[in-house]
């Protein structure tokens, strides 16, 4: 895939006019996706697809656009400049853009990850024998994703990956869950088979008889994946700068208003994991670690060459959308195994579902419990409990009402695939709160 | 390209095989503040190569279209079923892939390619310029959403179905800010005004009358009171009860859920295989249609990815649960009478059941008897905020802009107006169903499901609707 990326990209950039500014985008995966419902088989299947993005700019005027590759080179040249005439036939109609980037970036990177992967047709026999006769439902994806960036100020990117993960929910004859993610790059068969026994395991917790709690503000445990969950809602009108200062953040506040979270709440965007690469659309390279929330502080945003501009800050080379591309939380001192003597009495939520701002602009965020969710009395597991609907501000969970974060961060892999296999994850621990509202 | 000669080329042993081209060209633009901010468009084309043998489908989508690339991803499929074949979760025969000859074209006044990029860029900009009515609007936004897309399905059974649409979409909105309040508007929800249609939709009079609306709204919002929190009547408008529909009935209708398909992503369903016939899901006022035949709505079809044709068909009667949205693959595996709503988002997913046309069908009140009837209560329209659980019981969900309803009359403006409820007995708390003249369409391009994930485009379509007693509540 890189030698076609290489090729088009030489070619294209050689056959640009005086005064086209040019950005492409190569976009790709080789991936095999096996989906299971009561530990079998529902669909089983390969995707194969490439995709190229054309940022295009002339006189002050910008526009983009994207094409399907076949894998052929000559095939492949021959959309690319059409594409490309199409693109110029337009960029002349529209009106100058005050805010456009020339993309600028010389500089180069090349990371290429190698895993040991299954054979795609070996998966089902590997895979199902060790479900056993538990009610597993889940999806299997692996495979290689590829991404490129390359302008025509010489700026060079490559990034590809080998990857594979089993997203799985284990289910009770009565319908309680328990929730798992098994990923990596070298498959282990023997790790697989002790990583899906722990689930099973812990799936025996849930056969407890469960127990309704009412509505009402309780002592909280939200485990990290829990805690990703409200993490990622930071990317939607959250960190971004644009959004900050286009009055669509929940940050605002913090920013305008002087408010804070705990001075125990703080988080990064953090590529040192190596998960997602840093070089954004732009062929620009953003920093390792940037601060976002420092101690309860909003202290930096992601800004983008684009906001930058228009707002005449300093760029940190967010992406086009300013969202987290490698969001990292910082741990605290609660060990693991202190965790259900400090909640004492109320609720542990391993997980949370279908999250979304109840009101954007004043922080509060509305959702579900779900999968292993408990009442905790006197530091011990009663019983799980039904799910729940929450509605809470962050700046209560996450300020005065943060009691403590626990001193382990997780690696909480974005199994996402609405536009192809997410390569990113959410690194943060979990969080004890004094009190959370339950609501339905 | 002719599919039906790559088709008879492929040298594969498969009980069933067909082919799926697709090619997608998505338009958009977007202008903020009268300058623009996006000026793309998204050409997507591939095929989805797809197999049946010894019981077991399987799949190979590629974007490689010529004949070794075809045939190689037939060899794989063939390959990946055969493998898979003993761990099947239900062994299908070829009946579930049904004969389908025929063709669709979407509707539409004027073509795509009749507005210029600088022109649609233009109107954009005027747009912004009309949402602006005060400096108390900081933001304003202006979008337009254009997607062609042509699909042909073939298969080894004789099928042999073209579709073609063109849909657009639009939206404008505004941020008004004063003080430390700040509140939206936009045109119904955002892109809630979706469409098989053509560029008919951006009549230059009607987006700036509309435009101006919006901007004011918002501004009336930064004053008005919070919206009170009791239990209390609710008055939902169409583009509102788009979402309504959407969540708590459309997602729990969907028969792959209720098999489980969906447990460890979108969800399970309060409903079970044994309600079909017996759950009164809501009033008797509640008549729920899957009609893929709504002229200009946004999901209409002839044929679903499976090649079942497409009919109307009620899916609640009366408040009678009496049938699912499961297209061949879903009936085969419940014995439940479904739909034709086996979709795929594009060729690189394989179908699943989706929702498509589903509409809440008319009644007999008109908007004014609807708010009579009402002592104390609140009006909200335009959603902008979306929660539900994963069984589809427990939800939440707020509006861009309410109106107190007092003693039969619509009163102040109130902001962040929210409701929360519990799905069948919100339903069956259905008190009046608004006629034909309160009827109107919405639709989405954005609903998510499936593993692995797919967006796909729906519609929905509600007349003006109350309900009682509901906990109704205001903003932070």
């Amino acid at each position: 895939m890189e030698k076609l990326f290489k090729e088009i990209n030489q070619t294209i950039m050689a056959e640009l006019r005086d005064g086209e500014c040019l950005g492409l985008g190569f976009g790709g995966e080789q991936s095999t996706f096996t989906r299971i419902n009561a530990a079998k088989v529902r669909q089983i299947g390969n995707v194969d697809e490439a995709d190229l993005g054309f940022n295009l700019i002339l006189n002050g005027r910008r526009t983009t656009g994207s094409i399907s590759l076949s894998g052929d080179l000559k095939e492949d040249l021959s959309r690319a400049r059409g594409e490309l005439e199409r693109l110029r036939a337009e960029v002349v109609q529209l009106p100058e853009d005050p805010y456009l980037v020339l993309p600028e970036s010389k500089e180069t990177s090349r990371s290429e990850k190698q895993g040991k992967l299954p054979d795609a047709e070996a998966i089902p026999g590997i895979l199902l024998p060790a479900m056993g006769d538990v009610d597993l439902t889940g999806i299997w994806a692996s495979g290689r994703v590829f991404q490129g960036s390359a302008n025509s100020a010489g700026g060079y990117h490559w990034f590809a990956s080998d990857s594979f993960s089993l997203d799985y929910s284990l289910i009770t004859p009565s319908e309680k869950m328990v929730k798992a993610t098994y990923a990596g790059t070298e498959w282990d068969q023997a790790a697989y088979e002790a990583f899906l026994g722990d689930s099973i395991t812990k799936l025996e917790l849930m056969s407890l008889p469960p127990k309704k709690i009412e509505p009402g503000a309780y002592r909280t445990f939200i485990a990290s994946a829990g805690v990703s969950d409200i993490l990622s809602m930071f990317s939607w009108g959250g960190v971004s700068e644009a959004s900050i200062r286009q009055s669509e953040s929940c940050l605002g506040k913090m920013r305008n208003e002087n408010v804070k979270l705990s001075h125990l709440f703080t988080l990064s965007e953090d590529f040192s994991s190596g998960f997602a690469p840093r070089f954004n659309g732009n062929g620009e390279v953003a920093p390792e670690k940037t601060l976002l929330i420092t101690r309860g502080e909003l202290t930096h945003t992601l800004v983008s060459s684009r906001t930058a501009k228009e707002y005449g800050v300093e760029s940190n080379f967010a992406a086009e959308g300013e969202s987290m591309r490698a969001p990292s939380m910082t741990p605290g001192s609660l060990k693991e195994e202190d965790i259900l003597a400090t909640l004492g009495t109320g609720v542990y939520l391993s997980n949370l579902h279908y999250l979304n701002w109840s009101d954007m602009i004043g922080g509060r965020i509305t959702g579900m419990t779900r999968y292993a969710c408990f009442w905790v009395e006197d530091g011990k597991i009663v019983a799980p409990i039904e799910n729940m609907r929450f509605d809470d501000s962050i700046y209560s969970f996450l300020g005065d009402n943060l009691e403590a974060i626990t001193e382990k961060q997780h690696i909480n892999p974005d199994v996402g695939t609405y536009d192809g296999r997410e390569l990113s994850a959410v690194v943060c621990p979990g969080i004890l709160l004094k009190s959370f509202s339950l609501t339905l | 390209m002719d599919l039906q000669a790559i088709l008879s080329g492929i040298d594969v042993r498969a009980d069933w095989i067909g082919l799926r081209y697709v090619k997608e060209n998505t338009g958009f633009r977007l202008v903020r503040d009268g300058k623009p901010e996006a000026n793309t468009r998204e050409s997507k084309q591939g095929i989805m190569v797809e197999v049946l043998v010894q019981g077991q489908f399987a799949y190979y989508g590629t974007s490689r279209l010529d004949m070794p690339g075809i045939q190689a991803a037939a060899e794989r499929a063939v390959k990946l079923a055969t493998a898979a074949a003993k761990f099947s979760l239900h062994s299908f025969g070829v009946d579930a892939r049904p004969v389908a000859k025929g063709s669709y074209h979407s509707p539409f006044q004027t073509a795509a390619d009749a507005f210029s990029p600088g022109e649609l860029s233009d109107l954009l900009i005027k747009a912004t310029a009309e949402l602006k009515i005060s400096d108390k609007v900081v933001t304003t936004n202006a979008m337009a959403r254009t997607v062609e897309t042509e699909s042909h399905f073939v298969a080894s059974n004789g099928s042999d179905v073209d579709q073609k649409y063109l849909m657009v979409s639009a939206d404008y909105s505004a941020i008004a800010h004063e003080g430390t309040v700040t509140q939206k508007r936009t045109d119904g929800g955002l892109l809630a005004k979706s469409y098989q249609a053509g560029m008919e939709v951006f009549n230059e009079a009607d987006v700036l009358a509309r435009c101006r609306k919006i901007g004011a709204e918002a501004v009336e919002l930064l004053s008005a009171e919070e919206c009170p929190t009791g239990t209390m009547d609710l008055v939902l408008a169409p583009d509102q009860m788009m979402l309504q529909i959407h969540e708590s009935v459309g997602h729990a209708l969907e028969i792959d859920r209720i098999l489980g398909d969906e447990r460890n992503y979108a969800g399970w369903s309060f409903v079970r295989l044994e309600d079909f016939g017996k759950l009164q899901y809501g009033s008797p006022l509640m008549n729920i249609t899957f009609d893929p035949y709504v002229e200009n709505q946004f999901a209409s079809y002839a044929y679903d990815d499976g090649g079942l044709k497409a009919e109307k068909e009620f899916l609640i009667k009366d408040g009678l649960l009496i049938r699912g949205l499961g297209g061949m693959e879903s009936q085969m595996r419940s014995g439940i009478n479904g739909v034709a709503n086996f979709r795929a988002s594009s060729w690189n997913r394989a179908p699943i059941d989706r929702m498509a046309n589903l509409n809440l069908e008319p009644g007999t009140s008109s908007h004014d008897e609807i708010i009579a009837a009402v002592d104390k209560g609140v009006f909200m329209t335009s959603n902008r905020s979306w929660s539900i659980d994963d069984y589809r019981n427990k939800f939440q969900f707020g509006c861009e802009y309410g109106k107190l309803i007092e003693n039969g009359k619509l009163t102040k403006t109130v902001k962040n107006p929210n409701y929360r409820a519990i799905s069948n007995p919100f339903w069956r708390s259905l008190k009046m169903l608004g006629n034909k003249d309160t009827f109107e369409v919405y639709g989405t391009p954005f609903c998510g499901k499936g593993e692995p994930n797919q967006i796909i485009r729906v519609g929905h379509a509600s007349p003006l609707c109350l309900f009682e007693g509901v906990e109704i509540f205001g903003g932070a």
